[in-house]
């Protein structure tokens, strides 16, 4: 027993000795873990994270959320109005010593492009990708695609020969019952490289010495220990206590600790995401009402009731503590179309609200079913019992359905809800993304999150037209007529937009980025 | 006896087929896995594609048939969150957690026994009431609010303990243990006290009034008045007596103490499988949640079977064979 305790502490003493301490390691905490390292397989926020430290990818997002050059230096539309070229950047190596090359972006585009690929959607006007020379790519599409840039920035470039050697030429697919190699090894081009990678427990990166960017970054973080912490409570103890440096997502009742505590500081900046309510606007009756044979959200004068009984100032100030904006339009304000005169809140008017009940023939009010998630946005549910009494203000007798995430979405597709909460961010920054999935008439390639059932053939034609159309003056003219049918009908009822809070050690200087992706290759520290 | 033996194992699989059928009966109503599994981009025609390739499609009986076809060979499939088969996850996760339920069954017992004792002994003492009345909160306070607690006195504002994880780990082959580094030990002491407090409560309530019971009897009497020491009668003779059902109950009490991990390993981000299905069960991941619950059933009936076949096997004359053989 003597002698295994001697050879536990001779243990602990070799590994205290062979950890290097250093000043520059980042320990960065957030509530979920990168699903998985394959650039390819899974389109979701956490997962691209982790991805844009190891991989980049043609274009980036900077921490303003501008599009800046990344292996892409140069890109403009060819003569051809169906084809985009892109120049690359010269010297660049992946981190296993292989240069970077037009072969590999054709490789990667092309992968992503695959039926396992969860990113296919947004490569979905590509037709083709050919490399001109050793770097110059060309991407061909099917018509005209003014805004193709904006799609490629969460599409990273893999190395053809490493992905070859090691059998991940498709992203992980569930059918062949065993791991692939992507899963858990990476081999990008970007400022940081994998060293250690444990699931749902840890991840650490260390600095690539040889990242083509080193002199144009600050690149102060030597080394990124990244560890998930799903309780909040617990994510926010962590940083109290010192033992890691910088978390994403502080719970809103946090935020007054965080930044009374000595050493740490909050920052805040609106995110990339609104939230609303969606109404089944188009049924001849509704299934959770309890008006027969009519349905009251097919009534626009309803509908603008609803707007103006909701107090958005009260959400913010009581159920937010402060932490969103207010909004007056589905779409965040950093979006192409957006304007301050679509984002005006409307003023709060219950005694207006209730003559438009009356005269749309509904003073008595009525009652319906709102759906709302419960494990999805901030403060979701507690957004929903705020609306159910605002609603009952007048005359709608609101039965809220609060369920988790997983129930919640498969309602909003399936048409099997009347009234629901959904929130909404914009990748590509154009309101051409919200048109297409909110707001053209539900099909094949349209309107899969469009739960309203609203359909308008003009409206369509029109959003149609925006994916082909070149002439950025006339397609923004286009973008802002349809808006105004989307205020004019109150086709949702916005809510507010999210705000994003980043705790920190104030020795780092870091902004908040607005779709909530830290890209430590900009963080600096204050010396 | 043999019988006996093959009645209860037949038993034990009906059991398990019906925990499985059960359980995946309740699976369609925890949500729609393909929901999760694609981006906000996806088209109907992803949905109907994945949900066929992952047999999602088909009626509930026919996916547990494919699941215990598949389980038969030993094969549980991929896990839909991180595309990795269950079988490597599962024997990824289980030292953590195994570690964990062992320090905490450990920290049970040993504070469990010697406050009982203690309390026992000094039945009218203040300490003793203290601690009996303090027991009390320790049963009645949920683990995760216990969690928390430990977590701000030691890791916020002590800043004596870690708050989250496991710390180092070092590897033995496929076995992963904290117990050889620094970090690795100190991270166990918290998450091992939060999981086992409510089981060193009920072992100390139990000793307590075993030994109670115990200290009331004759023999105890005898030795008393044959001048043997406090120290002999309590320890040699009181406690030896109350200590088998002890063992029984925490014996029964080891397969909690890893199913209970869940909420602990969820309050202290420990990379053990509790943590595994809490987000197997958020996204839906039903080739994790399915297997972790015939797991833990199987362990459940596993150790139900063993301590019926202890209950045919302890037979009244070996019984009095031993008692002889002690003397």
């Amino acid at each position: 027993m003597k002698r295994l305790v001697t050879a536990m502490m001779l243990g602990t003493a070799a590994l205290a000795l062979a950890a290097p301490a250093s000043a520059e390691t980042l320990r960065w905490a957030a509530a979920g873990d990168s699903l998985t390292l394959d650039p390819h397989a899974q389109n979701e926020g956490p997962t691209h994270t982790m991805s844009h430290q190891v991989y980049e990818t043609l274009l980036h997002r900077d921490m303003a959320g501008k599009i800046v050059p990344s292996l892409a230096t140069e890109w403009a539309p060819t003569d051809d109005p169906n084809k985009w070229e892109f120049k690359l950047r010269p010297g660049v190596k992946f981190h296993d010593g292989a240069d970077f090359t037009a072969s590999d972006v054709v490789f990667s585009l092309k992968r992503a492009m695959l039926p396992d690929s969860d990113m296919k959607e947004l490569l979905a006007s590509v037709s083709d990708v050919v490399a001109v020379d050793d770097l110059t790519v060309q991407i061909v599409t099917n018509g005209p695609n003014p805004i193709l840039p904006s799609n490629l920035t969460n599409l990273f470039i893999l190395d053809e020969g490493w992905a070859k050697a090691n059998g991940v030429e498709k992203p992980q697919d569930f059918e062949g019952g065993e791991e692939t190699f992507a899963v858990r090894n990476a081999n990008g081009t970007g400022a940081f490289m994998l060293v250690e990678r444990a699931p749902d427990s840890k991840t650490v990166l260390k600095r690539n010495p040889n990242h083509w960017g080193k002199d144009q970054f600050s690149q102060d973080v030597t080394e990124i220990v990244f560890t998930p912490i799903q309780n909040a409570a617990t994510r926010v103890a962590a940083l109290l206590s010192g033992e890691v440096d910088f978390i994403q997502d502080v719970p809103v009742q946090d935020l007054g600790r965080v930044e009374a505590a000595d050493g740490l500081v909050v920052r805040t900046a609106p995110q990339n995401r609104v939230i609303f309510f969606g109404m089944n606007v188009g049924d001849a009756d509704l299934k959770t009402d309890n008006i027969e044979g009519k349905n009251p959200f097919a009534d626009p004068r309803v509908r603008e009731a609803m707007n103006m009984a909701i107090n958005r100032d009260a959400i913010r100030q009581v159920v937010m503590r402060g932490q969103s904006q207010p909004a007056g339009v589905i779409m965040p304000p950093f979006v192409n179309g957006w304007t301050p005169e679509l984002d005006a809140v409307p003023a709060t008017d219950v005694a207006k609200a209730k003559a438009l009940m009356a005269e749309a023939g509904y003073g008595d009010g009525f009652s319906v079913t709102l759906n709302c998630p419960n494990d999805r946005y901030i403060n979701d549910e507690a957004i929903c019992q705020a609306a159910v009494g605002m609603m009952g203000q007048i005359g709608i007798k609101v039965a809220l359905d609060a369920k988790p995430k997983a129930q919640h979405f498969p309602l909003i597709g399936g048409y099997e809800t009347d009234f629901y909460m959904l929130g909404w961010g914009v990748p590509t920054f154009d309101s051409e993304y919200i048109f297409n999935f909110l707001v053209h008439t539900k099909g094949e390639k349209y309107g899969s999150w469009n739960g309203t059932r609203y359909s308008n053939p003009e409206l369509d034609a029109k959003i149609e037209s925006l994916a082909s159309e070149t002439d950025l003056a006339k397609r923004d003219a286009t973008i802002a007529e349809i808006w105004q049918v989307v205020q004019a009908e109150t086709i949702y009822l916005p809510i507010h937009h999210q705000v994003l809070n980043w705790g920190m050690k104030s020795a780092i200087d870091f902004p908040v980025q607005p779709e909530d992706q830290p890209h430590f290759k900009y963080l600096t520290f204050k010396k | 006896m043999l019988a006996f033996v093959i009645r209860r194992v037949f038993q034990s699989v009906i059991v398990l087929l019906v925990v499985g059928l059960v359980a995946f009966s309740l699976f369609r109503f925890v949500g729609d896995p393909v929901e999760n599994m694609l981006g906000q981009e996806r088209t109907q025609a992803d949905i109907d594609r994945l949900r066929a390739q992952l047999g999602l499609d088909q009626p509930f009986p026919v996916q547990y048939w494919r699941f215990l076809q598949n389980a038969a060979d030993g094969n549980f499939g991929m896990s839909y969150r991180q595309g990795r088969p269950v079988t490597d996850l599962l024997i990824e996760r289980a030292p953590a957690t195994l570690e964990l339920a062992f320090v905490s069954g450990l920290f049970a017992l040993a504070g469990g026994i010697v406050l009982g004792i203690y309390t026992a002994i000094r039945k009218r003492g203040w300490l003793a009431n203290f601690i009996m009345t303090a027991s009390l909160i320790g049963v009645s306070l949920p683990t995760f609010l216990i969690g928390i607690l430990l977590i701000w006195i030691f890791a916020v504002e002590l800043g004596w303990l870690p708050s989250f994880g496991r710390g180092e780990t070092v590897r033995i082959g496929w076995w992963t243990t904290g117990f050889l580094t620094e970090s690795g030990l100190k991270a166990l002491i918290l998450p091992s006290i939060t999981l086992g407090l409510y089981q060193m409560t009920l072992i100390m309530r139990l000793v307590r009034s075993e030994m109670l019971e115990v200290l009331r009897q004759d023999y105890i009497r005898f030795a008393r008045a044959r001048g043997l020491s406090e120290r002999a009668v309590n320890f040699g003779h009181a406690l030896k007596n109350t200590l088998v059902p002890v063992i029984t109950v925490t014996g029964l009490q080891l397969g909690s103490i890893i199913a209970f991990a869940i909420i602990t390993e969820t309050v202290f981000q420990w990379p053990g499988v509790g943590l595994l299905f809490i987000n197997a069960v958020q996204f839906v991941d039903i080739p994790v949640m399915a297997a972790y619950l015939m797991l833990i059933s199987v362990m459940f009936v596993g150790i139900n079977l063993i301590v019926d076949l202890l209950y045919v096997a302890i037979d009244p004359r070996l019984r009095a064979d031993r008692a002889a053989a002690a003397k």
